[in-house]
């Protein structure tokens, strides 16, 4: 039962990550771009938990930890990028 | 039993961040694409952090769950307010069936429409 339900929600975790992919090709602007890789940055996150709940390491945890700060870190920093090359 | 509801609560949140995804490819705006992303971060990895903390009930677990649903909605409130701004500011041109547009009056020559 658990096996199965992990199963399914690391395929749907990948396919949401390939149609963000998508996005991130086709994005029109540059804050597009941003969020999609921002929602990139927080699938990894969310697969990295269902890694931890698979194989019950709680080391897949501490790297989803920092995935999610740097995410956090280059999605400030392309957004001040693209305030100030407008300016 | 809780077997199940951890099951559930995986395939919740695996659905809502693939719904995310799909609101992100086919919504019409920067602004509205930015809204249907935030599903993802909030409330599917909240899903998934609830689902692991009742599969795996130690103290090791529990406490790492909690720290990374706390970080993420603390960050992801700054980071899309950053990037609404940075939109904002660079004239990112609306969706057609805007009703009502408050952004400054010297951000609508770069393309939004009149009030």
């Amino acid at each position: 039962m658990l096996t199965v339900s992990l199963a399914i929600a690391s395929t749907m975790l990948a396919l949401a990550a390939g149609l963000t992919f998508i996005r991130l090709l086709k994005g029109p602007t540059l804050p597009d771009r941003v969020i999609a890789i921002d929602l990139i940055g927080v699938l990894m996150v969310c697969l990295l938990v269902v890694t931890a709940a698979a194989t019950a390491q709680q080391a897949f945890l501490d790297v989803a930890m920092v995935v999610a700060l740097i995410s956090f870190v280059g999605t400030v920093a392309y957004s001040r990028y693209i305030e100030r090359s407008q300016s | 039993m809780s077997e199940w509801i951890s099951s559930g609560l995986f395939i919740a949140g695996a659905t809502l961040a693939l719904l995310a995804s799909i609101g992100v490819l086919r919504m019409p705006d920067v602004l509205t694409r930015m809204q249907a992303s935030t599903k993802a971060s909030t409330l599917g990895l909240g899903c998934l952090l609830l689902g692991l903390a009742i599969r795996n009930p130690e103290l090791s677990f529990v406490i790492r769950a909690g720290s990374i649903a706390t970080f993420m909605l603390l960050t992801t409130a700054v980071s899309a307010h950053v990037i609404a701004r940075a939109a904002a500011r660079g004239g990112a041109p609306l969706w057609k069936g805007t009703v009502v547009d408050e952004r400054l009056p010297q951000t609508h020559d770069a393309g939004g429409p009149p009030a």
